[in-house]
């Protein structure tokens, strides 16, 4: 099968039901996505699938083939940051770093649909677990993120 | 500081500790001079400043080479921070010190001799300096990276001076600037890894890739201590992808070319476990072997004040409780992992550590090597929380590593297998007991632990007296003015593997200590905060701990009435160094969802190296604490952990996360810690204001237990 990857077409030849994460991790060696549960709860294998976050320790590498996959290697466009990894930054989100990847892309994906989120829609959308516990911060980030996204 | 240019610094920096990359220290590389161990000018003026512990999160990568910078007086934007590695450090007879990243300690054991380091290689430039010129030492100053010659306004660079420098004999008296004139030290500055994390490029211990590279699943017994009787691989042998199915003893691995593709035959491989000895055993049964300790007759004595026991036999009023805090599993994000590769009798490790150097101790031995023959690489690690300081995942990969010599192997647990098989924070069981004068102030207290012992568990270290000082700590050092106290300590050993969870013993005793004092004003009805001050004495440790304790209370705006329906409680811990309180406002509905209003927590350090991410400790201490506070619980079952992944072992979420207030009060003069403190006075601050909105004590953890849960927005 074919996997497009942060714009680069891949050739696979995988068992169909091999988790769209151990496709990306172990056959092409893209680390940006990591596993902590392997059932779709943690959320730090979440990568953008056509645009839509999905938890791809549990999605199949075949449903995936065809489309577009965004792990977190992809998302600064030519070394530019995207405007959620700048705020990321500036806001000092992250501490392990482990989940923030996935955090990130939910983030993203969050913006894309509601430009100027509220606290409400942050905390619908981000269902990814953090266990250092920066919550607080990538809720800043991502107001941060939304209004600089408004001002460019 | 101008941000832009420091991203671009620090992420050629960190590119080289993310891929494993590791520069052959202790010599002039390319056009670099090492002016000592920790510091390489370079001919361009950049400087390499090396950091000697592992990160998973605290910052301490950022904030330890701080201290270097600081005294070596360097512009900050030029300097790039590299790892050490265990064999390095090794290899120059240990003069990097101690590697662990462990009991929040990095800053405040390593402060003295990195800010001397720093401050000897910047003597060392300026005599190359003046010994060029032919002037006197007290005529030439360093000043941002440069020796400048104050009379005449000459000056060198230290790349100009770095190879004289270096041939110079260190200086044996290293005077250190005071605290209040740093220029970088004490600012909230960047972490230096941030780019390598949001670009996704920061090499975690499970992203290691070699050539080659097998990964490895494992099944260890289900019932703790158990070994393997027979294992049949039948149906995976042929299977696509499998490499290797082993029979290790206490494991059973399969070896494949995808992680996956081991996970999954693992479960299609039947094994057979000893029925051992500790198959039996339930939680109900380990909270009786608890309940035993605390009547047990001769607890090893961890502190005695005057003759409490005397003293409550006789007294008026006595007022005794009993609290019970519950077995943790760490759950760090990224499970146990790492990868080994054995050629002959070379040995090369690349793992998520928190203790490089026991890694190797642990590979050499494992592998039957000489330690000079072992390189290991720590990796960034997704979380450690404690759990990756023992090295027995370590030891699983080398072993298998050594039955199939030649090929790297990537062991990974799976979430289910760490879940299980953790080094759990323990259980205990705590009677306290107070004796209260007339004025409502106590004149006696006995508190009496029952809980397993980490250090004679895990570490096999005999007991001082009997006592494991984490299974006591706040207890034994208590600070409060008690004339007659007993503090006394019942070892209880399960079969379940304890460990050091963040915090440790101060996880968990504060809640009891600081929930029983509520409960003694309460009785006495003093205000909480007034009751404590009124018991805390004029002692240096008692005087930091009230400054905190006013400050936090300043913070909350504790004179001032809260809203209808609003309650809070108080708690004030030391530990690791740094005083810290808390103070939560909660309201309660008749569900029982706890809505926290708002969380006020501080912390005195000492010194803030990062204040920034100090802030973030205590925002992260607090989810942490939560988490344990509101759903924490491994519970036993047939001798085995019940609990496997996050739909019964629950972690905190973005939509429960309250506001929180920090308060950093550096008072000076000593030097704390920060990565842990901050969790230790959340509990009771929480509890005690549960006991204010629902008249409620409630003294045994999880909340979940008493049909409480955390407000979800």
């Amino acid at each position: 099968m074919k996997l497009n990857v942060n714009g680069q077409t891949h050739q696979l030849d995988v068992e169909p039901e091999m988790p769209l994460l151990w496709a990306l991790r172990d056959e092409l060696d893209i680390k940006g996505p990591k596993y902590g549960c392997g059932i779709a709860l943690c959320g730090a294998c979440t990568v953008l699938l056509n645009g839509e976050p999905v938890r791809s320790c549990s999605y199949p590498v075949s449903s995936a083939a065809g489309q577009q996959v965004v792990s977190i290697e992809g998302l600064a466009t030519k070394g530019k940051l995207h405007a959620v990894q700048k705020a990321w930054i500036d806001h000092q989100v992250p501490q392990c770093g482990y989940c923030q990847g996935g955090q990130m892309l939910a983030a993203v994906a969050l913006l894309k649909k509601k430009p100027k989120p509220t606290d409400e829609d942050i905390d619908a959308a981000m269902t990814n677990i953090c266990r250092c516990g920066t919550y607080a911060r990538m809720r800043t980030a991502i107001h941060a993120a939304a209004r600089q996204a408004g001002q460019s | 500081m101008k941000r832009r240019h420091f991203l671009q610094v620090s992420a050629s920096a960190t590119a080289a500790l993310s891929l494993g990359f590791v520069l052959p220290s202790g010599a002039q590389t390319g056009n670099a001079q090492e002016v000592n161990a920790w510091i390489d000018i370079h001919a361009d003026e950049s400087i390499v400043i090396r950091y000697a512990r592992t990160e998973m999160g605290q910052g301490s990568r950022t904030s330890a080479p701080m201290l270097i910078a600081e005294e070596l007086e360097v512009d900050w934007k030029k300097v790039r921070i590299e790892d050490v590695q265990a064999h390095e450090n090794l290899k120059r007879k240990r003069t990097y010190g101690d590697m662990a990243s462990v009991g929040s300690r990095t800053i405040r054991n390593s402060q003295e001799y990195l800010r001397k380091a720093g401050a000897s290689a910047r003597m060392m430039l300026v005599q190359a300096a003046a010994q060029r010129w032919g002037v006197p030492l007290n005529e030439c100053q360093a000043v941002t990276g440069k020796v400048v010659h104050t009379p005449s306004k000459k000056s060198f660079s230290y790349g100009q001076l770095a190879a004289d420098a270096s041939k110079l004999s260190p200086p044996t008296d290293i005077p250190l600037k005071a605290p209040a004139t740093w220029t970088l030290a004490g600012k909230p500055i960047p972490r230096v890894d941030m780019h390598d994390i949001v670009t996704g490029k920061i090499r975690f211990g499970v992203d290691t890739q070699l050539p080659g590279m097998l990964h490895a699943a494992i099944a260890q017994s289900p019932v703790f201590g158990s070994k393997v009787v027979s294992v049949d691989s039948s149906k995976v042998d042929n299977r696509r992808g499998i490499v290797k199915v082993l029979n290790m003893g206490e494991f059973v691995a399969v070896v494949a070319d995808n992680w996956w593709r081991a996970k999954e035959a693992l479960r299609d491989v039947s094994i057979e476990w000893e029925s051992g000895k500790y198959a039996q055993v339930n939680s109900a049964g380990l909270m009786k072997l608890y309940r035993e300790g605390l009547s047990q007759s001769d607890a090893a004595v961890a502190r005695q004040d005057g003759s409490a026991l005397a003293t409550l036999e006789k007294a008026n009023k006595v007022i005794e409780a009993e609290y019970y805090t519950p077995y943790l599993a760490h759950a760090t994000l990224e499970p146990m992992v790492c990868t080994a590769l054995l050629q002959g009798d070379q040995l090369q490790i690349w793992v998520s550590t928190q203790n490089p150097e026991s890694s190797l101790a642990a590979a050499a031995s494992t592998a039957e090597v000489p330690q000079e023959n072992v390189k290991v690489f720590a990796m960034q690690m997704g979380g450690g929380l404690g759990r990756k300081s023992p090295q027995d995942f370590t030891r699983q990969a080398v072993a298998i590593a050594k039955a199939m010599p030649g090929k790297p192997i990537k062991l990974m647990w799976s979430r289910e297998e760490d879940t299980q098989h953790d080094l759990y924070r323990p259980a205990s069981l705590v009677k306290v007991r107070a004796s209260l004068q007339a004025d409502g102030k106590p004149d006696a207290l006995h508190i009496r632990v029952s809980a397993p012992s980490i250090f004679s568990q895990l570490l096999r270290m005999p007991l001082q007296n009997g006592v494991d000082p984490q299974a006591v700590a706040s207890f034994n050092d208590h600070p409060y003015a008690i004339p007659h106290c007993l503090v006394d300590f019942a070892q209880r050993s399960a079969h379940v593997p304890v460990g050091f969870w963040r915090t440790v013993g101060h996880s968990q005793n504060p809640f009891v200590r600081e929930c029983f004092l509520d409960e003694l004003a309460h009785s006495a009805g003093v205000d909480p905060l007034a009751y404590r001050l009124s018991l805390l004495p004029n002692n240096e440790k008692a005087n930091r701990d009230r400054g905190i304790l006013q400050a936090v209370a300043k913070a909350a705006d504790w004179d001032k009435p809260l809203p209808a329906g609003v309650f809070r409680g108080i708690g004030q811990t030391d530990g690791y160094g740094s005083h810290t309180a808390c103070v939560c406002e909660v309201s309660v509905n008749a569900k029982g969802e706890v809505r926290i209003h708002r969380i006020v927590i501080g912390i005195d350090p000492g010194y803030a190296v990062n204040p920034d991410n100090i802030q973030a400790q205590l925002q992260g201490s607090v989810v942490h604490g939560l988490t344990a506070i509101f759903w924490g619980e491994m519970t036993v079952k047939d001798g085995r952990i019940e609990q496997s992944n996050f739909h019964d072992y629950r972690m905190m979420r973005m939509n429960e996360m309250p506001k929180v207030q920090t308060v950093i009060a550096p008072s000076g003069g000593f030097w704390g810690g920060v990565g842990e403190p901050a969790q230790a006075p959340l509990a009771p601050a929480l509890g005690n204001a549960l006991f204010a909105a629902t008249g409620k004590r409630l003294r045994s953890l999880p909340l979940k237990n008493h049909g409480l849960s955390l407000f979800k927005a």
